[in-house]
């Protein structure tokens, strides 16, 4: 389950938000920090964990830290699927 | 001691020349911005002080003296005349924060060419509209953006040749598309700089108005007047300092006090391409202890989010000066900064039309925490009265900021569009579109935005643009775009539309229309909300009122509405 969460999001990233195809991005690269996905593409990003996973992401915890890598936002969705 | 010394001294006995004379500048006499920020200084004996220093994601670190960059230029500047970019043409620049992006703005304006810089997340519509309007003749972009570039290529007939700096070698180059890689290119010695004049175009920025497309904002070489004199007094910068603007040249600010001002001083400045994070910010400060802070009300508030405690891990000592621009700058950011930093950051006034900083808070004065300061001597600033156009001389009254033409960084045209350009003068003055009060100390507060335009994290917005762009997506009937309030950016881009026939409203298709507007213009552009509608206020006319919808997003009186539609 928790695989299938880290693939779609990645997935989604790399074709959303990487336009160098020859990019190499993995659940640990950094996003936000590296500059992949900016804070206001972030803003995109979070409409469609919501969307997807059905959950309301507070914008307290919407933060470029929890945004930063897949596997941050998988911990993040994770907390709000679990809770709902 | 500050630069400027006494504000009122400087301001009673000012005189452009003063700039002129320090930059051993005659009238008639050649004057190229590219020569006066790198062989200049390397005359003036600093070749071997560093000119950049340079911080990729990662951890990739480069550094550039002046001598590197007037070589580094003449090597550009020599390729572009060997494939036969000529003077005037316009070449644009469309890369990252890479060395090559403020190398390669030297080298095209030591080649008498005009240097077009674009911001690099611009989706491909916004490139597109951008490089038609201007037909212009390259283009210089990295791989990663190649793909945008390929889609528009067929609709644009000037453009002849797409330069890539950093192109794989495996790769077959496809028609119109050149490889230039700076470090296998032999250094170009000795080069002659086109003999550009004081009226000869320089740097074409793009810049969005309420209505219609953007507008190319024509500068000349004799901008570096003002740009030299304004980072020397107003961004305070000294022999010894570390400088760090943040701004991206895609954007006036980036070119005109993240190239031309320091460089034009032989200041040393850092460069961070990387995303945002406070971390980050710190540790970049404290690691090449940037003693001039040149940033943004939106950086600013990000930073106050991200907490004090973080402050304390770093070493943040060095910092002498700061100062803020694109925004107004909101007290709680000027007090947080005194509170943190121990200095406030102080605002800057000025436009991508005025090419130089008009108003401000000046080092050494008293800083009036939330307002914008006076204007830069030499500058006649003024409110008018929005009826009469005559300036209003009673304190506190709200009137529109203008100014009276003549400094030597003022526009000089918006590229192919006469009439737009003359609706921003009325009775001898230059209209800048916002609002303001001046107090009784001579003091300017920012009240507001005379139209429509949308300011986002300092970046402006046309809601003509995003309203056009979503009439693309296929479900879109009508649109109607205005700014939403926002605690970071200050504005965000809210789209009112309607849906055609057999279109269902959704979470899942205000999300596509996001990412529809994000690719085809950008992600400043697009929506942060999207609110759907039954139908869209009108006037009987038949005309979208705006003003009605911007009105509710800001809890604000909506007005005369016997203008609107009935049912």
């Amino acid at each position: 389950m928790e695989e299938d969460i880290k693939d779609l999001i990645l997935n989604y990233v790399i074709n959303e938000y990487i336009e160098d195809e020859d990019e190499v991005i993995t659940y640990d690269t950094p996003l936000i920090s590296s500059g992949y996905v900016d804070s206001f593409s972030m803003v995109s990003l979070l409409v469609f964990l919501e969307n997807k996973f059905k959950i309301k992401i507070p914008p307290a915890k919407a933060t470029p830290e929890a945004f930063d890598t897949v596997n941050n936002i998988v911990a993040l969705v994770n907390q709000y699927i679990k809770k709902e | 001691m500050s630069n400027i010394g006494s504000y009122e001294d400087r301001t009673k006995n000012f005189d452009w020349k003063i700039a002129e004379k320090e930059l051993e500048f005659k009238e008639g006499h050649t004057i190229n911005i590219g020569w006066y920020c790198s062989d200049r200084i390397c005359l003036k004996g600093k070749a071997d002080r560093i000119a950049l220093f340079y911080e990729g994601f990662g951890g990739i670190k480069k550094q550039f003296t002046f001598n590197d960059i007037r070589l580094a230029s003449n090597t550009i500047g020599k390729f572009l005349q060997t494939i036969g970019i000529k003077s005037e043409d316009r070449v644009c620049l469309f890369m990252d924060r890479i060395p090559e992006l403020y190398l390669s703005f030297l080298g095209v304006l030591k080649i008498g060419a005009i240097v077009q810089p674009l911001f690099s997340a611009f989706g491909d519509e916004a490139l597109y509209v951008r490089l038609e309007n201007a037909q212009t003749r390259a283009i210089i972009t990295q791989k990663k953006h190649l793909p945008k570039v390929r889609k528009v290529l067929d609709r644009l007939p000037y453009l002849e040749f797409v330069i890539v700096v950093d192109h794989s070698k495996s790769r077959v180059l496809e028609p119109k598309v050149i490889s230039f890689d700076l470090q296998e290119s032999k250094p170009v010695e000795e080069f002659e700089t086109y003999p550009t004049k004081a009226e000869s175009p320089s740097v074409l920025h793009y810049t969005s108005g309420t209505t219609g497309q953007p507008k190319g904002v024509k500068h000349v070489h004799y901008s570096l007047i003002s740009q030299y004199l304004t980072a020397k007094w107003v961004l305070d910068l000294q022999d010894n300092d570390i400088y760090w603007c943040t701004a991206d040249p895609g954007w006036v600010t980036g070119t005109s006090y993240g190239i031309i001002g320091p460089w034009s001083l032989g200041i040393t400045q850092c460069i961070l391409d990387a995303g945002f994070s406070a971390q980050n910010w710190y540790k970049f400060i404290e690691d090449y202890k940037i003693t001039m802070w040149y940033s943004a009300p939106t950086a600013i508030r990000s930073l106050m989010k991200a907490g004090e405690k973080i402050i304390s891990n770093f070493n943040l000592s060095s910092l002498r000066h700061l100062a803020s621009v694109g925004e107004p700058l909101n007290p709680e950011a000027v007090i947080w900064s005194q509170k943190v930093f121990g200095k406030p950051f102080h605002d800057t006034f000025w436009q991508t039309e005025t090419g130089s900083i008009m108003i401000t808070n000046f080092p050494g004065m008293k800083v009036k925490a939330g307002s914008m300061g006076k204007p830069f001597p030499g500058i006649k600033g003024v409110v008018l009265n929005p009826k009469t156009f005559d300036p209003i001389t009673e304190p506190e009254q709200v009137g529109l900021i203008a100014f009276q033409p003549g400094w030597p960084a003022m526009m000089r045209a918006y590229w192919n569009n006469e009439e737009k350009y003359r609706e921003k003068f009325v009775k001898g003055w230059y209209l800048t579109g916002d609002r303001a009060t001046i107090d009784n100390e001579g003091y300017f507060w920012f009240v507001g935005r005379d139209d429509d335009v949308i300011n986002t994290g300092g970046h402006l917005v046309s809601p003509f643009e995003v309203e056009s762009a979503l009439l693309e997506h296929p479900a879109v009937g009508e649109s109607a775009v205005v700014a939403k309030p926002d605690e970071i950016n200050m504005e965000v881009v809210k789209a009112f539309i309607t849906l055609k026939p057999g279109f269902i409203p959704g979470p899942d298709l205000e999300l596509e229309i996001m990412n529809f507007i994000r690719r085809k213009l950008s992600p400043i552009a697009m929506p942060q909300a999207i609110e759907y509608m039954e139908k869209l206020p009108k006037t009987r006319s038949g005309k979208i009122m705006r003003r009605v919808l911007h009105a509710r997003e800001w809890g604000e009186d909506i007005g005369d509405i016997s203008t609107l539609e009935n049912d």
